[in-house]
């Protein structure tokens, strides 16, 4: 690509030179720590090498927090030149530890914004080089043996017939699940937000602590619907599992990015690397069968395949309603940990609720009983029901809790006793309220 | 007990000193967290308090607790019975079932369990099949019990390798003179031979119990977050959250894992295990009638079959094209493997090299301790004995986290950090799996006597002579069984190695396994590689046997 860039630039051959194009004129070992799999970082790679003559991709594999973890402890004697991976609120930490440096990069014909999500960092610490959605994947095989229906919305997977037949990674552990969860809840506002988001998790099969744990047991049949996001699906399908995948009309497009480290030993060609996987050349790899993940160039689609999703006409992905970043940093904490200890820690006394909240449901559409179809009315309240409100999340307060501040607040550890201490007894009154609807319907 | 000599002193002191360069140092640059202030990094106990206080960390400790006791009894289950058939009784199968039976503690990261749950699991090959014919499923992998069915699979091994040198390094001059006295049968097994196999058993048993009380990926990948291991592992490792909490779970969880095995050491202290005759090859075994054959081998396989399904799954999914609920995969090929073959060798290398020095070091470190532990009087060698098992209880992650922070500041000539030579995840492997080696040489040591070692020092030898020419040579049964547990562990180990690799030239298989892993197509290739870590583990493994054999018939025609 960057011999297709230097005839775009021909004319200016001696500028180029002059402004000092190290991009061009340097090469040699880059080293990058990435979280993902060789079956990405192999055909990158290759096509990186054979662009830039004489350069050399060392990839580090290590998952996401690790990769964090890492440059954190060796900033000291840093060896890294970049980071590269999804979650966007990695690199805002990474950014915020100031451990990536600015960079500008020539590329050209990428816009601002992947729906309502920015694709660069604004202050040009790191950049997006694909997008992705979240949305909703599932086994047909599974599906076909359960007679599960093809859900469309995150509403769908709150239906009786998806009891038990559902996963999802952890906000807490996979930063674009995080996104998903807050964009619900920017999306319908915090209390209907975490009204939906329980709804659905009273149908939990599992919360996996790996982002890919989601996909493998789609995949493997060990599980029938996966939230999960698009190239996990697009991938296993182009290997040949039998899965499906649908975007929600709520979601969110968010792109995985590339970042120079601060003090990066060789970042020339640091920098010849974000150049190229910003290229229309880096653009189409990324359309290859084994990686499927969306361009941020518009101009590559093009060349892709007819049915490929494209987030900038594809009407389902451009309405996708905006999404405050700030906002979402404010209470980042406090949405995971509220998440872990309602959903992930207490998902047996949630389940048991809404299974007979389930039944209550089917022997009300037998034979209508209002004090019954209260009672449940209650029971939804209870679970629905959230220790803090949307002002107390994003609460100076709340943040110290979490952060470490000097003011004298609770301790995280408190607010995480109090609120599964809230989640656990609020279930079980619930899970009362529903056996009374139950008999009294019946 | 004699006096210690300047030789024992030193190495005493050699030891300490890796033990706190390489173990308590890393890892107290991590842990001293546990008892700071979030925020204000003032020194306070109050987050242990909050330990006690919340409630999911209270019934956390319990689970494990519970889980590993069950662990233990399940895995006796299962190693008793092949235990006593390979040493009690003319058995043609032993050498299969010593080698086989191993096998289980390989189980390579990820892959392992994908096979696990598409046989057990919820549609797994064996639940889709009992749906289809019979109507019901059994929930082999849900909740707290489905972790005790796949731990007790998993670590069984432990108990079956150190029970049975235990078994044959028992006299028989004992087993003789108890059917002199009349018993025979059940009751000689009850009453003199387990007894005197006790060592081996306990060293295998807290293996077990310790072993699972700090295992987080079995737990993870059955998605049971409420025990003790997952908890510490979800908030150490979750990003940019400073909470101390991660590591006040992980000194429980040293403290606990010491605590069991000092209880370990209790059941066995006052005793005396050893017996003098050696060399006779132990045991009488019994020949079995042909009725008994048959029970035997029935017993023999289908134990066998049972623990060996992950692997059997294993080499499933690695000629596999898609495999997806259903009970057998769609179509089989090769493919994966041509896939893996061009750079799985410099895996397998570094495999080799890493694990073998990593055993090696502990064979050495572990016979080490155990003499200064049972023949010395040096103070505070009992806390060489817990410091080393204590890395048992130590997350991985946390111990490469230590690594790098101790370590990657120090420069070598040249600018590069020491961290990032390949030897320190050589030292990481090792400390790993001290533990395994250092409960299997103590075991064996346990069971030799004094007397013989008297001997040679009154014929004349010095104490590193007795040391070289009888007291290794009598244990090298135990250190066989500890250098093979320490070795084929760390041939697989990958959560302190994913923090060290450096560069793919350095990466060992569990790392390029985990390359592969973190998406759909390379699941089968994946799968490939495990594959190709078992057979290499276990052709090792058979070597090493192989070895031992030969040398046990030598010293018995000698004798």
């Amino acid at each position: 690509m960057l011999h297709r860039r230097a005839l775009t630039a021909a004319i200016s051959a001696l500028g180029l030179l002059l402004s000092g194009s190290a991009a061009l004129a340097q090469t040699g070992k880059v080293t990058v720590v990435t979280s993902f799999a060789k079956d990405v970082t192999d055909p990158i790679k290759r096509a990186f090498e054979k662009a830039v003559p004489g350069a050399i991709l060392e990839v580090q594999n290590r998952n996401t927090n690790a990769g964090v973890k890492f440059l954190e402890e060796t900033r000291a004697n840093n060896q890294v030149d970049l980071f590269w991976a999804s979650a966007p609120d990695a690199f805002e930490v990474l950014k915020g530890k100031k451990l990536l440096q600015t960079f500008t990069p020539r590329a050209t014909g990428i816009p601002e914004k992947v729906g309502a999500y920015p694709i660069n960092d604004r202050d040009g610490f790191y950049f997006g080089f694909a997008a992705s959605g979240y949305g909703i994947m599932w086994n047909e095989r599974y599906a076909r043996a359960n007679r599960l229906p093809e859900p469309r919305e995150w509403q769908d997977l709150a239906r009786p017939v998806f009891h038990d037949h559902v996963s999802i990674a952890a906000p807490s552990r996979s930063g674009t699940t995080h996104l998903t969860i807050e964009a619900i809840l920017q999306g319908e506002g915090w209390d209907k937000g975490w009204r939906t988001i329980k709804d659905m998790a009273g149908n939990f099969r599992q919360v996996t602590e790996r982002s890919f744990g989601v996909p493998e047991a789609v995949n493997s049949g060990q599980v029938g619907v996966g939230i999960v996001i698009d190239f996990f699906a697009f991938s296993a399908q182009a290997s040949g599992f039998p899965v499906k995948f649908v975007y929600p009309s709520v979601s969110t497009i968010v792109p995985a990015n590339v970042g120079i480290v601060a003090n990066a030993p060789n970042r020339a060609t640091a920098e010849a690397f974000v150049e190229f996987l910003l290229s229309p050349a880096g653009q189409e790899v990324l359309l290859e069968p084994s990686i499927r993940r969306l361009p941020v160039n518009p101009a590559v689609y093009a060349k892709a395949p007819a049915d490929y999703p494209n987030p900038f006409t594809d009407p389902r992905l451009g309405r996708l309603m905006p999404f405050d970043a700030d906002l979402s940093e404010s209470r980042t904490a406090a949405v995971d940990t509220l998440f872990d200890q309602l959903i992930s820690f207490q998902l047996d006394g949630l389940k048991a609720a809404t299974k007979t909240l389930h039944e209550v449901d089917a022997a009300l559409a037998r034979k209508d009983n209002p004090a019954a179809r209260r009672l449940a009315g209650e029971a939804r309240d209870l679970i629905a029901a959230m220790p803090i409100d949307a002002a107390q999340a994003s609460s100076a307060e709340i943040r110290a809790a979490f952060a470490g501040g000097k003011e004298k607040g609770a301790r995280q550890a408190e607010l995480e006793q109090q609120w599964a201490a809230f989640g656990r007894e609020r279930y079980a009154q619930a899970k009362q309220k529903a056996e009374e609807a139950l008999k009294l319907a019946r | 007990m004699r006096h210690a000599s300047t030789g024992q002193v030193a190495a005493a002191a050699l030891i300490a000193a890796f033990l706190f360069l390489f173990l308590v140092l890393p890892v107290a640059t991590v842990m001293y967290v546990a008892f700071t202030e979030k925020g204000t990094g003032a020194f306070t106990l109050v987050n242990f308090a909050d330990f006690f206080r919340t409630e999911l960390f209270v019934r956390s400790l319990w689970n494990s607790v519970y889980v590993s006791a069950m662990s233990v009894v399940w895995a006796s289950a299962l190693a008793l019975p092949l235990a006593v058939i390979t040493t009690r009784f003319a058995f043609r199968g032993a050498a299969l079932v010593q080698t086989l039976g191993f096998l289980p503690l390989i189980m390579p990261p990820f892959v392992g369990a994908v096979a696990m749950q598409l046989l057990f699991g919820r549609n797994g090959s064996v639940n889709l099949l009992l749906d289809d014919w019979l109507g019901f499923k059994i929930p082999f992998m849900e909740g707290l019990n489905g972790v005790i069915f796949v731990q007790s699979l998993h670590y069984f091994p432990f108990i079956l390798i150190n029970l049975s040198a235990a078994l044959r390094n028992i006299d028989r001059a004992m087993e003789e003179a108890a059917q002199n006295l009349g018993s025979s049968g059940f009751r000689l097994f009850r009453r003199i031979v387990f007894p005197l196999a006790m060592p081996g058993y306990l060293a295998g048993a807290s293996l077990v119990f310790v072993k699972v009380f700090d295992d987080l990926a079995t737990p993870l990948l059955l998605n049971v977050k409420d025990m003790l291991a997952p908890q510490a592992y979800l908030r150490v490792t979750s990003i940019g959250i400073a909470d101390p909490m991660g590591y006040v779970i992980s000194v429980v969880l040293i403290v606990a894992s010491v605590a069991a095995m000092w209880l370990s050491a209790l059941a066995t202290r006052g005793r005396d295990y050893a017996t003098t005759q050696r060399g006779g090859g132990g045991l009488a075994r019994r020949n079995l009638s042909r009725g008994e054959n048959v029970l035997a081998w029935t017993a023999v396989a289908l134990i066998l079959l049972l623990v060996l399904s992950p692997h059997i799954g294993l080499l499933l999914l690695s000629v596999a094209t898609i495999w997806s609920f259903a009970p057998l995969p769609d179509d089989y090929t090769l493919t994966h493997y041509a896939r893996v073959f061009g750079e799985s060798s410099v895996y397998i290398k570094n495999t080799l090299v890493y694990a073998s020095l990593a055993g090696a070091i502990d064979v050495t470190i572990g016979t080490a301790i155990a003499y200064l532990v049972l023949r010395t009087n040096l103070i505070g060698r009992r806390w060489l004995d817990w410091t080393a098992m204590a890395a048992l209880a130590i997350p991985g992650l946390v111990l490469g986290i230590g690594y790098l922070r101790c370590f990657y500041g120090v420069q070598l000539p040249g600018g590069q950090p020491l961290a990032t030579l390949w030897i320190m995840i050589v030292l990481a492997l090792a400390i790993r799996r001290l533990p395994y080696a250092l409960r299997a040489c103590h075991a064996a040591l346990q069971q030799i006597s004094v007397a013989l070692e008297e001997a040679a020092e009154n014929l004349g030898a010095d104490k590193a002579r007795t040391l070289r020419r009888i007291v290794v040579p009598l244990m090298a049964g135990g250190i066989l069984a500890g250098f093979v547990t320490s070795f084929s562990t760390a041939a697989v180990e990958l959560s302190a190695t994913l923090m060290l690799v450096q560069s793919n030239s350095d990466a060992p298989l569990a790392y390029g396994l985990y390359v592969f892993m973190q998406s759909a197509s390379g699941r089968g290739p994946g799968a490939a590689l495990g594959v190709i870590a078992v057979l290499l583990v276990a052709a090792c493994t058979l070597a090493a046997h192989l070895l031992a054999e030969r040398n046990q018939r030598m010293k018995g025609d000698v004798s």
